[in-house]
C-alpha cells in the first residue's frame, strides 16, 4: 500500500512534513511522488525507515542528509544529491549531475547513469556506486567511503585524498595530487565484491583498479611545494 | 691618531629588525609564517570615533534611575524560532580542535550566564558546548567535519560560514599537532594529520546556489532555525546585498581583525577591510533593500570594549560578536603565564601560535595537561563578568545620548578624531560637518 502526493498540487513544504513524519514514525511505509518537475530539496531530511519512489527527476539537494531511508529517483537528479547522507540507500535511474554525495557519511547512494563532476567530493564514509561514467575533480579530498566506477572517470581523480577507496573498471583521464594506483589486495576485492551486489551491478570485482591516498601531502613539507 | 667622525648607525624603516627578522625566519625553514588571531597592523578603528553625548539639543538619561534597554532579536526574517539575546553581544565561532573542551565549555557558560549565545566552529558540535550554551549557533562550514542532521536539529541557529575576516577567500589548517584521536574522530581523519578546511562549500556556487542550500537546510530543520550568513569584509556592500538574496535571516560581518585559529600572516595582514570600514557599506546594502533591522547585522573583528560595541551600533549594527576578547577573558595571554610564553619565544600579549597546541593557559590547545589548568567553571564567570561590563559601558554611552534602547544610537550621535575614520564611518570629522565623500561638498 503506497501514499502518493502529487508536487502538481502539493507544496514542497506539505510533501517534506509527510515523509519527515512519517519516518520519524519509523512505520516503514511507501510513498510515491508524481510531478517532481525537478524540484529542489524533495525528500531531504528524512530519520527513519520509509520508502519514496520519485517519479521524474529532481533538483539540488534530493535525499539530502538522509537516515534510514529508501529513496528512489525514477529519472535524473540534479546537484548535490544524496549530500551529507547518513545512512540508507538513494537510487537514482538516470543521470547524477555535480557533486553527487558531497560530504556523504554512510549509506549507499546508487547511480545508474553517469554522475557530473566533483561526484563524492569529501565525502566522510559513504559508498557510492555509479554504473556510467563520473567527471572531472571526482572524491575531491575524499576523507572515508568507497566511490565505486564502472565506466571511466575523469580529470584529476582523487585529489588531495584522504583515506576513501577509489575503484574504477574503465579509464582514469588523469590522477589529482597525492593519489595513486594502489594494490588490489583480497580485502579490496572482497568490499567490491558486496557493493557491486548491493547496487546490482553487472562486473566483476577482479575488472577494477584501485586508488588511494600516496600520504605524501599529509603533514606539510616544503619538498611538496610543488604539488599544491 | 684622531678618530673619523662617523654617523650614528641608522637602521632602515624599510628593512626594520622585524622585517629582517621575518626574512631570516623564512630563509631557514622555506614556509611562510603560521599564526593564530587578527590583523596586528594599525588600522582605523573604532578608537578613532567619539560620541558627541547630549547638550542643548537633546537631554540624557539618568544612568541608574533611566531604563536602557540592551536585547535584542536575531533571525525574524523568515525562521520560525528567532533568537532572543539579552544582550547585543555575542561569542563568535571557534572550533573544538582549535580551542579546548574547557575552553568550549567555558564560552557555553559565560554565554548562558549573560543571556547571549555561542557558536560552534569547524570540527562539529561537542556536548561540552551544547550542555553548557542556553543558545547555540552551528556553523556549516566547507569542509563540513561532523556536520549531521541531528545536531542542526539541536542547534538554535545556524550560521553558514561563507568567510571570515581574517582571511576572505581563504581555507584553514589545523595542523597534526592538535589533531588528537576525539578530534579526528569527529573529523573522519587520521590522527595526527594537517587538517585542510576548504575554501569554498562543496556542494555550491554562488548566491542563486546558496539560496537553494538554505531552502534545504530551512526544509531539514522545518523552517525554525534563523539562518545566518558569515562573510569577511572583502566588498560589504555587495556580499550583503548578495546574503540578502540568498535568504540570510542574519549577516555576521567580520572585519580583518577578526581572529583566526591558524592561517598565513600574509593573508590575515593584507587580506580585507578594517572593521570600521564596512559597516557603512553593509548598512546601506540593507538599506537599499528595505532590510535594515528585518534582516539583522552582527557586526565581529576588533570588538573589546562596551565603546567599541556602543559605536558598532550607532553605526547600523544590530549586534556584534566577539572572539579574541573572549579568549583574553578566559585567560589567554595572561601574564601570569610570562614564563612559559618566553620560553615559547614569545611574550604574554603577543603569543599568537594558537596552532602549535602549547598554550601555557590551557585554552588553544588540545594537551591534556595544559587543559587542566582551565576551569571552566572560572573561567565562565569571568567571561560573564566581562560580557556584564561591555553591556554597562553600552548602556552608560547610550544613556548619554539620551537613548533608552541601545539600538537608538545612531551615527549622529558620533564624529571622527581622523580624516580616515571620518571616510570609513562616514561621520563628521570633529569640529566640522563634513566627512571625505560627503555628498554635496
Amino acid at each position: 500500500m503506497s501514499t502518493t502526493l502529487d508536487m502538481a498540487t502539493t507544496e514542497l513544504r506539505e510533501v517534506n512534513t509527510m515523509l519527515q513524519t512519517a519516518a520519524k514514525a519509523h512505520a516503514n511505509e511507501n510513498y510515491i511522488i508524481t510531478n517532481a518537475r525537478g524540484s529542489h530539496a524533495m525528500a531531504c531530511g528524512l530519520d527513519g525507515p520509509l520508502t519514496v519512489n520519485v517519479k521524474g527527476s529532481t533538483g539540488y539537494y534530493c535525499a539530502g542528509m538522509n537516515k534510514d531511508a529508501t529513496i528512489i529517483v525514477e529519472g535524473s537528479a540534479g546537484p548535490g544529491v544524496a549530500e551529507n547522507m547518513m545512512s540508507g540507500v538513494v537510487t537514482i535511474e538516470g543521470d547524477a549531475s555535480q557533486y553527487a554525495g558531497a560530504t556523504g557519511h554512510g549509506g549507499l547512494l546508487n547511480i545508474k547513469g553517469n554522475a557530473s563532476s566533483r561526484c563524492g567530493i569529501s565525502m566522510k564514509g559513504i559508498d557510492i556506486v555509479v554504473h556510467g561514467n563520473i567527471g572531472h575533480m571526482s572524491a575531491f579530498m575524499a576523507q572515508k567511503g568507497n566511490l565505486v566506477v564502472l565506466g571511466d572517470a575523469g580529470d584529476a581523480l582523487g585529489d588531495s585524498l584522504y583515506e576513501a577507496r577509489l575503484f574504477v573498471r574503465g579509464t582514469v583521464k588523469s590522477l589529482g595530487a597525492d593519489c595513486v594506483e594502489k594494490e588490489m589486495r583480497p580485502e579490496h576485492i572482497e568490499i567490491l565484491k558486496e557493493l557491486l551486489e548491493k547496487a546490482g551491478a553487472d562486473a566483476r570485482p577482479e575488472e577494477f583498479k584501485r586508488y588511494g591516498s600516496a600520504r605524501k601531502l599529509y603533514n606539510f613539507n616544503i619538498d611538496h611545494a610543488d604539488a599544491y | 691618531m684622531d678618530k673619523t667622525p662617523q654617523t650614528e648607525p641608522r637602521q632602515s624603516w624599510t628593512f626594520s629588525n622585524s622585517i629582517n627578522s621575518e626574512i631570516r625566519r623564512a630563509a631557514d625553514t622555506g614556509i611562510y609564517d603560521i599564526r593564530g588571531g587578527g590583523a596586528k597592523r594599525r588600522v582605523p578603528h573604532f578608537d578613532d570615533l567619539l560620541f558627541l553625548g547630549a547638550s542643548m539639543s537633546r537631554y540624557p538619561l539618568e544612568g541608574y534611575r533611566e531604563k536602557c534597554e540592551t536585547s535584542v532579536t536575531l533571525g525574524m526574517r523568515f525562521a520560525k524560532k528567532p533568537i532572543e539575546l539579552k544582550i547585543p553581544i555575542t561569542i563568535a565561532g571557534m572550533s573544538f580542535g582549535s580551542l579546548s573542551g574547557p575552553a568550549k565549555e567555558a564560552l557555553g557558560r559565560g554565554a548562558s550566564m549573560a543571556g547571549t549565545s555561542t557558536t560552534t566552529g569547524d570540527g562539529g558540535m561537542t556536548e561540552e558546548e551544547r550542555g553548557h550554551s542556553d543558545k547555540l549557533v552551528y556553523q556549516y562550514l566547507p569542509s563540513r567535519y561532523g556536520m549531521n542532521p541531528d545536531d542542526l536539529r539541536r542547534a538554535d541557529a545556524i550560521e553558514i560560514v561563507v568567510g571570515q575576516g581574517a582571511k576572505p577567500g581563504g581555507g584553514g589548517m589545523l595542523l597534526g599537532q592538535k589533531i588528537t584521536e576525539r578530534v579526528a574522530g569527529m573529523r573522519d581523519l587520521p590522527v595526527g594529520i594537517d587538517q585542510r578546511s576548504a575554501c569554498r562549500h562543496p556542494d555550491w556556487t554562488g548566491p542563486d546556489d546558496l539560496e537553494i542550500k538554505i531552502l534545504e537546510l530551512r526544509e531539514i530543520t522545518n523552517w525554525e532555525k534563523p539562518i545566518y550568513i558569515k562573510v569577511g569584509g572583502a566588498r560589504p556592500y555587495y556580499d550583503v546585498a548578495l546574503a540578502c538574496k540568498a535568504g540570510a535571516d542574519v549577516i555576521v560581518l567580520d572585519g580583518m581583525q577578526g581572529g583566526t585559529a591558524a592561517t598565513q600572516d600574509v593573508f590575515i595582514e593584507h587580506v580585507g577591510q578594517p572593521t570600521l570600514a564596512c559597516i557603512r557599506p553593509a548598512v546601506q546594502a540593507l538599506q537599499d533593500l528595505g532590510l535594515h533591522r528585518e534582516v539583522q547585522l552582527v557586526v565581529s573583528g576588533g570588538i573589546r570594549t562596551g565603546a567599541d560595541v556602543a559605536k558598532a551600533l550607532a553605526l547600523g549594527a544590530d549586534a556584534v560578536s566577539i572572539g579574541t576578547a573572549a579568549l583574553v577573558a578566559l585567560g589567554d595571554n595572561d601574564p601570569k603565564w610570562e614564563a612559559e610564553y618566553n620560553k615559547l619565544g614569545t611574550t604574554a600579549g603577543a603569543y599568537d601560535d594558537w596552532h602549535e597546541g602549547r598554550d601555557p593557559a590551557g585554552i588553544t590547545t588540545q594537551d591534556a595537561e595544559l587543559m587542566k589548568r582551565l576551569d571552566p567553571e572560572a573561567a565562565g564567570r569571568k567571561l560573564r563578568n566581562y560580557l556584564n561590563v561591555l553591556t554597562l559601558e553600552c548602556q552608560t554611552l547610550a544613556r548619554a545620548c539620551g537613548h533608552n534602547h541601545v539600538h537608538n544610537l545612531e551615527p549622529e550621535d558620533l564624529c571622527a578624531l581622523t580624516m580616515e575614520a571620518a571616510a570609513m564611518a562616514q561621520v563628521p570629522l570633529a569640529g566640522t560637518n563634513w566627512y571625505p565623500g560627503k555628498p554635496g561638498f
